[in-house]
């Protein structure tokens, strides 16, 4: 094992990278979209509502290596993309999916009376959610989250089907040539372990923080 | 000119009649005090008042605004309007300090050197000079309400609306909050609208008593014609047991 690591570092590390920016990018765009469609779905519109539900229903229904292929494949006719941005983008909108029904989940269980004080005391429907209900929501749900920042993490190697250079596509072009499959695949293994094991144990520390 | 005129305002939650019919005029300056039994639509008629609830028909005007009208702006009548919740409603993820500079610094606009002194000199009037940097969640329930009437004067309202102020409390914490809304009465020119069941506190400050059942005004008077004298059958049944216990 320490012979494939040593004899591959540079593409182990090399997938790693990969992994982790491809991860970053995803988990930002993802907060942010399905920040926003939380908050699209229990807006007072009726119309907004319906479009908002309707994509996460999409987004988290379809598996995700039919997403990230369909952007891979099909939309890239279009607009030119590799297997690296195709899979991000797949990542980030189906990961987004799963952040808007947290949120959400957050947003209602902050207590009604914290927006009625905020109404009543002249703060206007958007100022109280982005002052008072979702820093109180984010709070509520940050082991949630946590569950699907750590989904998403290894969900990436998702990107190993569409030639994006990731971890796990580093693992396999390492396994086919040295046939040292069990070696490759635990130290493919452990370097998912050193994004995913810091970052629960840093959710785990927020919410304590936090409480 | 009144600075709160209800004309045959209805009010409906979806077929449920909550208000029916309700004509009343408040005097700027004044404090009354809504009086019921419960379900009586004490909570909804105060909460008509800053557009907490839509009325369905009738007018109702506010500070010159006509809540009715559909393009009145709730956020800059609300300005003008505070209240004042049962269960406070404090930020629970704010100071003491910042619930009450937050709505000035952001709606009014305050200068921060000002907000902060006058949210402080409002964190002694109500006697809670050294809670500035507290959580709610580290308040008594008396303590939190002291915050949250210092959170509403700090938008120096014109008129200030108070759902059961007491009714969450345990009995030691009443007096405070009471002694702080009669300051308030004695002191201010705003106008108060105050539900409530502590009758000695009515006595003393209110200049109207308006009592109501299933959703309409049964009676409005002043309070002590009221208290000394009530004319209708079922005040004087409500009182006999509100007073007697
Ligand atoms: N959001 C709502 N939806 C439907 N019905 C409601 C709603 N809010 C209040 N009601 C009904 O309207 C009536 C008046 O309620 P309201 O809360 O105004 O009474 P109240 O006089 O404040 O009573 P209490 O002394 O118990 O606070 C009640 O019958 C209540 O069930
Ligand atoms: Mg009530």
């Amino acid at each position: 094992m320490i012979n494939i690591l040593t004899t591959h570092w540079s593409d182990f590390v090399h997938g790693f990278g990969i992994t982790l920016l491809s991860s970053i990018i995803a988990l930002i765009i993802s907060m942010i979209l399905g920040t926003g469609f939380a908050i699209l779905e229990i807006v007072p519109n009726k119309l907004v509502n319906t479009i908002a539900h309707i994509y996460i229903q999409i987004f988290r229904n379809i598996p995700l290596l039919v997403v990230t292929m369909f952007f891979y494949v099909v939309v890239t006719q279009f607009v030119k993309m590799s297997g690296l941005v195709a899979g991000t983008i797949g990542l980030a909108l189906y990961t987004s999916a799963f952040i808007a029904e947290t949120v959400r989940a957050g947003i209602l269980a902050v207590d009604k009376g914290q927006t009625e004080g905020a109404r009543a005391n002249g703060l206007t429907y958007w100022q109280t959610m982005r002052i008072i209900v979702l820093p109180q929501a984010f709070k509520i749900v940050i082991p949630p989250l946590g569950n699907q920042f750590i989904n998403l993490v290894k969900n990436s190697s998702i990107l190993a089907f569409v030639a994006g250079f990731d971890l796990m596509y580093q693992g396999n072009e390492i396994a086919s040539t040295t046939f040292d499959t069990i070696d490759t695949y635990v130290v493919v293994g452990l370097f998912y372990l050193v994004i995913t094991l810091p970052l629960s144990y840093y959710m785990r520390y927020l919410e304590n923080k936090l409480a | 000119m009144a600075m709160i005129e209800f004309k045959n305002v209805e009010k409906y939650y979806g077929n449920f009649h909550a208000l029916k019919n309700i004509n009343l005029e408040i005097e700027e300056g004044k404090t009354v005090v809504l009086i019921g039994p419960s379900g009586s639509g004490k909570s909804t008629l105060i909460r008509t008042i800053n557009g907490l609830e839509q009325i369905q028909s009738g007018d109702l005007i506010v500070h010159g605004e006509n809540l009715a009208k559909k393009k009145t702006d709730m956020n800059l009548l609300r300005k003008n309007v505070g209240m004042v919740f049962q269960h406070f409603n404090l930020y629970a993820n704010k100071t003491v300090l910042e619930n009450i500079m937050l709505a000035p610094r952001i709606v009014l606009k305050r200068d921060e050197k000002e907000n902060r002194e006058l949210a402080e000199k409002l964190l002694e009037m109500v006697g809670l000079a050294d809670k500035g940097n507290s959580y709610p969640n580290m308040l008594s329930g008396g303590q939190e309400q002291r915050v949250a009437i210092a959170r509403s004067l700090a938008m120096k309202p014109k008129v200030l609306l108070f759902d059961e102020p007491t009714s969450a409390l345990d009995p030691e914490m009443i007096g405070d909050v009471l002694e702080v809304m009669k300051k308030i009465a004695r002191d201010s020119d705003m106008t108060m609208v105050v539900v409530t069941h502590e009758m000695g506190f009515a006595k003393q400050v209110a200049d109207q008593v308006i009592f109501m059942a299933d959703g309409t005004i049964i009676e409005k008077s002043g309070a002590k014609e009221f208290f000394e004298n009530p004319k209708e059958e079922r005040a004087k049944k409500f009182l006999s047991q509100v007073l007697n216990h």
